[in-house]
């Protein structure tokens, strides 16, 4: 299970690990099946090859005890899909649906085709002078939940931070708040997963998660940036 | 070519072109669905909408209603004729429901050209863009069904393949039915 | 008759379906070419590609859009439902031809003109369509946005007409089977076969309404200038994706359902069993076809609609595992005490069952809401649905082809060449796409034309892995010369083969191969069901259905 998870990018945020898990759980049921049909499809390939005088047998498939091999599994298989829903609403629940109160949001506005980010600055609000806004780099603080306010200024585009496992959609039109909390430093990448025209395939972003003090230096120095102007 | 065989069959004792018109129709249901279905979502989301709806003149959608209705008399009559082999009672009435098609279309076309005139167009405004389409698309079936009836009638007059008036039949009331939910939604939903 | 006569304009059902079958096979030639561009280009960016150039990132979105939209459109439908159903239909009901031989007729030169349309729209200022094949607006909508103001239109006008054809065709073949069934032959006597392409048809006519009714509207943003999907004005864009994917999912059952038919015939056949429990599988198709209109959310989980709508769709979509799963362990268990004959279109059968339940399997992942957030838009979907649509067009296509080849042309496919080009379509087709569900997993995204500015995508190790996927499709395209050189050689010099080659039980094996003009000397009567094999007490271990008890 666990040398399963690192085939995923590493995980870096506090719902990450729940969908990991989702994941693991599905490839577990839903690999059994799959290798106990695939066995009964290569077992019954190699039995049942033609020999010489021997006929097949005639079997309607239609009677009780022939329809057990198949319900059983079956029923087994409802079973399974049933702890498969359960789990995936509950993970859904916690990432799509509850949105835990912010220590800070931000603004993240799509546009043919780049990224562009509003940071609340030091005061934490949006919407006040004091606000940073970047193209392609949005900085985080590690172990801080945030709120994000998601925008399109033209076509759908899609806000994904694989290491988060957070994707949305953004739509023309409206604002879609979402949530994430880091629990990881390091720069990952910021995709847009929704095709959205020719520079679709260039349209990057990069995400530092930084220390509470790293981020207080970058926020000072793009402050000053500003002032400059 | 020669009738296959397999066009005289008729296993389920549903003649096979009456068949086929059912499931014609269901087809165009599942596409006028679609497009009705949009337009009520969105109805209900903007109230707006209802300022441009008493825009449309409802006296000639009643007026067109009317035409309409009493075009699937005609065809009910031609059916009825063309049943006793009267063929030429039979193409009477189908031209008359041609005329009542034709009478459709005039009084949509004078309604159409006001609208434009007072400066409502397809593109206006999205109320419009509903309006001029769902009775566009509309027209477009009533002006298909007047030309299959024009082709059939001249069968009919030959003795040929009458059979076919019921067919036409039904789908004229097929058109007749889809006026008779954009009627409503189109015109008398304020 | 003329040459125009016989070929071109013919209302025999058989030469349609042969025309289908002709240019959907073209068509997916030119959408495999159009793969191997683009995964070369994935393999190695900024290269020249042979035979095609430099690669630029408006050609990349209009080749993986048209690809997309070929395989589906102009070569799995036409292909399934329509050349199969054409040829197979009046053959295996004892009937002469479709009961409207001319709306037959006309459906085919429709789709014709779609494919025509949609070839013109890659020449044409601003080059094809690059908005993939989802077509979401306002990116499809607007010129300022797409870039591609003809394309985008001629694009969707093709996706129009080609419904229109295959609603024509729907139509002719539900009224075929509903009432030019042979004598004697009850619902219960018709092969799988055809209830799969019909039930198919009905999915098909029951989706596509909605959708035709968007591509009008569409086309009206994109021409005229209406805002139905524009929000600016009051249109909502999220709607064009209720349409599409309500028409595209039931859509994925419509090419699904004639490829399960395909391969239960070749399966009974080859391997002289009854079908496991024929009223189950009848049985669930519908129940797949019925719920499959309940599930089409789950491809918008992340797109912006009510996350309360995603719980609901995550229990339809996973419950939907339940009827699939009954009708492949249905499948399986036919093959229980059969004496299996590994020709080379039973091969393809049971190829389709192994790898389709890897596509099946990986489906589960993308319908749990909560694991789809991280698998939504990667390699992950790509490698899932092309281990459902490959098994279904390509390995069951192939199947359908080897199998009823003696009956199109009198003649045997070579057996040899068959199961050469069975591996070499079978092997690389798994080193394609088992690699990429390792890059999805490691967050490799769709529709990227070069992954130079993504760090953590662009590494070595991710990049060898494209590298396999590319060289194996580059050596499955190889492999299929050797099935055109064997189609067209053994259509002329093949070994001929009699009436019924494979002594299977279903009426198109009365007919002359290849059948006439009107099929049939004898129309014949049906007494049976179509999988009476190795039925005790008799010398021969096959039954036909017009046999006399």
């Amino acid at each position: 299970m666990l040398d399963f998870m690192s085939l995923l990018r590493e995980s870096a945020s506090t719902f990450a690990r729940d969908i990991d898990h989702l994941i693991a759980w599905v490839a577990i049921l839903g690999g059994f099946w799959w290798l106990i049909a695939e066995g009964v499809l290569v077992w019954l390939i190699v039995k049942f090859r033609h020999k010489e005088g021997v006929r097949a047998q005639y079997i309607t498939g239609e009677k009780k005890e022939e329809m057990k091999w198949i319900h059983w599994p079956h029923n087994l298989i409802l079973l399974c899909d049933v702890a498969i829903i359960i789990m995936a609403i509950n993970v859904w629940y916690n990432v799509k649906q509850k949105l835990p109160p912010a220590d800070d949001t931000i603004r993240v506005i799509g546009q043919q085709w780049s990224w562009r980010f509003v940071h609340s600055g030091k005061d934490g609000i949006l919407g006040t002078p004091d606000d940073v806004e970047t193209v392609e780099d949005l900085h985080v603080q590690v172990g801080k939940t945030y709120h994000f306010k998601l925008e399109t200024t033209d076509v759908l585009h899609n806000f994904s931070v694989p290491v988060f496992r957070l994707k949305q959609d953004s739509i023309p039109g409206r604002v879609i708040t979402g949530w994430f909390k880091p629990t990881m430093t390091g720069t990952f990448d910021i995709q847009c997963a929704e095709m959205c025209g020719i520079g679709h395939g260039i349209m990057m972003g990069r995400i530092h998660v930084q220390t509470p003090e790293e981020y207080d230096q970058w926020l000072s120095t793009q402050q000053k940036v500003a002032q400059s102007h | 070519m020669q009738t296959p065989v397999a066009t005289g069959r008729s296993v389920t004792g549903i003649p096979t072109g009456r068949l086929a018109v059912w499931w014609v129709i269901g087809s165009e249901i599942v596409i006028f669905g679609g497009l009705l279905m949009y337009y009520i979502m969105l109805r209900n989301k903007y109230d707006y909408w209802a300022e441009s709806s008493a825009h449309t003149a409802t006296m000639a959608g009643a007026l067109n209603t009317f035409i309409l209705l009493t075009s699937s008399l005609f065809i009910v009559l031609a059916h009825y004729y063309a049943e006793k082999k009267d063929h030429l009672k039979s193409f009477k009435y189908i031209w008359m429901t041609i005329a009542g098609g034709l009478g459709f279309l005039v009084v949509k076309s004078i309604e159409w050209t006001n609208e434009i005139m007072s400066g409502y167009t397809i593109t206006s405004e999205l109320f419009w863009s509903f309006y001029y389409t769902a009775a566009g698309i509309h027209a477009v079936h009533v002006i298909a069904g007047m030309v299959i009836m024009g082709i059939i009638s001249f069968d009919v007059l030959q003795k040929k393949n009458m059979h076919r008036v019921e067919l036409i039949g039904i789908y004229w009331h097929f058109v007749d039915i889809v006026w008779i939910f954009l009627f409503p939604l189109l015109y008398i939903a304020k | 008759m003329s040459f125009w006569q016989k070929y071109v304009f013919s209302v025999d059902h058989k030469v349609i379906g042969m025309q289908y079958l002709l240019t959907g096979i073209l068509m997916g030639v030119i959408g495999a070419y159009m793969s191997y561009v683009f995964r070369m280009q994935l393999a190695f960016p900024g290269k020249e590609v042979p035979f095609f150039g430099l690669v630029t990132a408006a050609e990349y979105n209009a080749l993986i859009t048209n690809h997309g939209s070929i395989m589906i459109f102009w070569f799995a439908m036409p292909v399934l439902i329509a050349a199969f159903g054409n040829f197979l239909i009046p053959l295996m009901i004892g009937a002469d031809d479709m009961v409207f031989p001319r709306i037959n007729r006309l459906s085919y030169q429709i789709f014709l003109l779609s494919a025509v349309i949609l070839i013109v729209s890659f020449f044409v200022p601003g080059g094809g369509f690059g908005g993939a094949w989802t077509a979401y607006p306002p990116l499809s909508a607007k010129a300022e946005y797409n870039l591609t103001p003809w394309g985008s239109s001629l694009w969707l006008l093709a996706v129009a007409l080609e419904f229109v054809a295959f609603l024509l065709g729907g139509i002719n073949f539900i009224t075929t089977l509903m009432n030019s069934r042979a004598k004697g032959m009850k619902y219960l006597d018709i092969p799988i076969v055809l209830w799969m392409i019909v039930i198919a048809s009905i999915l098909f006519m029951a989706s596509v309404g909605p959708l035709i009714a968007g591509a009008i509207m569409l086309l009206f943003d994109q021409l005229i200038g209406t805002g139905f999907f524009d929000p600016s004005r009051g249109g909502d864009p999220v709607l064009w994706q209720h349409l599409f994917w309500f028409f595209g999912h039931p859509e994925v059952y419509v090419v699904l359902l004639p490829a399960m038919g395909i391969v239960a015939e070749v399966m009974t056949t080859f391997s002289r069993k009854k079908l496991f429990a024929y009223k189950t599988v009848l049985f669930t198709t519908i129940a797949t076809g019925v719920l499959s209109f309940f599930v089409w959310a789950h491809h918008q989980f992340i797109a912006g609609i009510d996350p309360r709508m995603a719980n609901i769709f995550t229990v339809t979509t996973v419950l939907i595992s339940i009827p699939i799963a009954e009708m492949l362990f249905v499948y399986i268990a036919t093959l229980y005490g059969g004496s299996i004959r590994f020709t080379t279109a039973m091969l393809f059968a049971l190829a389709f069952l192994a790898t389709f339940l890897i596509g099946g399997v990986t489906g589960i992942f993308l319908g749990a809401s909560g694991a789809d957030i991280y698998f939504h838009d990667t390699y992950f979907v790509i490698a899932h649905f092309h281990y459902t649509f490959v098994p279904i067009a390509v390995i069951a296509v192939f199947a359908g082809i080897y199998y009823w080849f003696p009956k199109m042309f009198g003649r045997f496919m070579n057996e040899t060449l068959g199961k050469i080009h069975f591996w070499g379509t079978f092997l690389p087709f798994n080193t394609i796409f088992l690699p990429l569900f390792f890059t999805g997993a490691a967050g490799d995204h769709r529709r990227i034309f070069t992954y130079a500015n993504f760090p953590q995508l662009a590494t070595p190790g991710l990049q060898d892995l494209r590298i396999i996927a590319t060289v194996s499709v580059v050596i499955l395209i190889c492999f299929q010369f050797l099935f055109f050189w064997n189609f067209f050689y053994s259509m002329f010099r093949g070994a001929k083969a009699g009436k019924n080659p494979w002594n299977a039980n279903t009426l198109e094996w009365v007919a002359p191969s290849p059948p006439p003009h009107g099929n049939f000397d004898v129309f014949p009567e049906v007494y049976r069901g179509p999988y009476e094999f190795s039925v005790p007490g008799r010398a021969q271990d096959f039954w036909p259905q017009n046999e006399k008890a």
